[in-house]
């Protein structure tokens, strides 16, 4: 099974040998299952001049409880692209790992990387496999952001990807947001955000975004100054993927927070 | 009915060993050595494209000599069943001594049950923190293992260029001396009347696993690098090296997250640092 030519992507491979592996295939019982395990919420993403901006809250909830304080859910997808999921944790995280494997799969076997339009159809077609547990309250949704190696112009290589629970991408300009805080986060980006910023100047952008949703959404964590607990920061530029230390985004948000004390509007 | 002309089995798989064994010399070779800095992968290959050295994983790498199609089947394999644990345990749980088992028993199945066997030889690589940690396994046609001592050569005349190999070779050498006799060894053969040549950087296929990487640590070393550890004296190879074996990467909590993609950048060197690779 393992020698058979078959096919350079690796959730296809798995559908023959291992199919329990891949989220979808599950039979699930019938009847809604949403209030069954936790939720993670709000991330944003800004395209910014040479790279894009990711940022995720930390919280993650199980209806008025907060399952998770310090979450993860914004992550490398390769060497030049990010990926953040709300939703259904579990599954999400699941779907993550294999999109992570399925990328680097392709590159190994052939040699080459796949375009940033591949990626995200293939993200896509990952979460459409989902469809079914996602009519059933386990829905995952991601966003996709990443630099195109083969843009034209280096300072509008970085691009937004969205996703619904029947698959997608439809590509976003300049910023999008997905979560229960996305209403919010996206009202904050949309008065703010203005094309060609400096990736710096969209790292502080996205972190009032996440202030701003957890500012009227519960299921969104705010920074947790008590805690030391941060919004995790990723950006992807041509020198490719790197997240804030947290000593970086700690001073970020505390200068956020600190504006809010003057302002609380932002 | 027809009758078929009784063979003995060990008629049979002499028969199959010699067709092997003369396909697999036919070819060119290529070399596998531990350094200080990781583990190296020399080869004679005209394809700039069609390789014969590649990454498996993180810390595993595979280089083969023979039929193109075969190795490349095998390869291939190799990559789904890494990835494979990786994503069902972890992927430090993907180990260099558990692919050449499985490629042990897929060749030695080939080789009893099929009518042609496959006439390749291949090496799996898996480097270690240090030189002495380093596993090279040579697997075979017929489906025999062996744990090679830091050094290895496959193809055309193994023989004679593991002979030079094990005169020259040292665990402790740096990469652009390692690169030097790998060169050497390989080109210790095949000249006229059985003397010595020169091979040209664009006949070479030249990678390393970099020891001090956290992740995945498979590099091709093509173009100006490559020029620069050949003709370099060793001021030109430690630049080609950078400073980074000297001062190897701690690996961090970070890179050992399940969730961290391993070609994050967050797991390579820091921006300017030329690793020339």
């Amino acid at each position: 099974m393992f020698t058979n030519a078959g096919t350079s992507s690796f959730t296809a491979f798995l559908s023959k040998v291992a199919p329990e592996m891949l989220p979808g295939r599950r039979a699930l019982p019938p009847g809604m299952a949403a209030d069954l395990a936790p939720h993670a919420t709000t991330i944003v993403a800004i395209a910014a001049s040479g790279g894009v901006v990711m940022a995720g809250d930390r919280r993650a909830t199980m209806g008025n409880l907060i399952a998770q304080r310090d979450i993860e859910k914004v992550h490398p997808a390769d060497a030049y692209s990010l990926v953040g999921i709300a939703g259904t944790a579990g599954i999400g995280i699941e779907l993550m790992r294999l999109f992570q494997v399925e990328l680097e799969h392709y590159e190994k076997i052939e040699g080459a990387m796949l375009s940033l339009d591949g990626k995200a159809n293939r993200l896509a077609s990952m979460i459409r496999g989902n469809l079914g547990a996602a009519m059933q309250g386990l829905a995952v949704i991601p966003l996709f952001a990443g630099i195109d190696l083969a843009a034209s112009d280096p300072a509008r290589a970085g691009r937004i990807f969205s996703f619904d629970v029947t698959g997608g991408p439809y590509e976003e300009t300049g910023y999008d947001a997905i979560g229960s805080g996305s209403l919010f986060a996206k009202s904050a980006l949309k008065k703010r955000y203005r094309t060609g910023l400096s990736v710096d100047d969209a790292v502080r952008l996205a972190v009032e975004a996440l202030y701003d949703a957890a500012d009227d959404d519960t299921a969104t964590g705010g920074p947790d100054l008590t805690r030391r607990i941060y919004p995790v920061v990723m950006t992807a530029t041509a020198e490719g993927t790197h997240r804030l230390t947290d000593a970086e985004t700690s001073a970020i948000a505390e200068s956020v927070v600190a504006g809010r004390m003057e302002n609380p509007g932002g | 009915m027809a009758m078929q002309f009784y063979a003995s089995p060990e008629q049979i798989m002499r028969d199959r060993s010699e067709l092997a064994r003369k396909g697999i010399a036919r070819g060119r070779s290529s070399v596998v050595v531990s350094y200080t800095g990781g583990v190296l992968f020399v080869a004679e290959n005209l394809s700039s494209t069609l390789h014969k050295v590649s990454e498996i994983y993180d810390r595993i790498g595979f280089a083969a000599v023979g039929r193109y199609n075969e190795f490349e089947n095998l390869r291939r394999a190799g990559v789904r069943m890494a990835d494979l644990n990786g994503l069902s345990y972890d992927r430090r749980d993907v180990t260099g001594l558990a692919l050449a088992n499985s490629y042990a028993q897929i060749l030695g199945a080939i080789f009893t049950e099929q009518s042609k066997p496959f006439e390749v030889e291949i090496c799996v690589a898996e480097v270690g923190a240090t030189p002495e940690e380093d596993s090279l396994y040579r697997c075979t046609y017929d489906g025999s293992v062996t744990d090679e001592p830091g050094r290895m050569a496959m193809g055309g005349q193994a023989e004679a260029i593991s002979g030079v190999l094990k005169s020259n070779h040292r665990p402790d050498m740096s990469l652009a001396d390692a690169v030097k006799v790998a060169v050497q060894a390989l080109g210790s053969v095949g000249g006229e009347g059985g003397a010595a040549r020169t091979i040209a950087g664009d006949q070479l296929e030249v990678a390393i696993l970099d020891r001090s990487r956290v992740g995945r640590t498979f590099r091709r070393i093509t173009g100006a690098a490559l020029t620069a550890l050949l003709d370099g004296d060793a001021a030109g190879g430690s630049a080609a090296e950078g400073g980074r074996a000297q001062t190897p990467t701690t690996p961090t909590e970070e890179g050992h997250k399940p969730t961290t993609s391993a070609g994050s950048a967050d797991l390579e060197d820091k921006p300017g640092d030329n690793s020339g690779t």
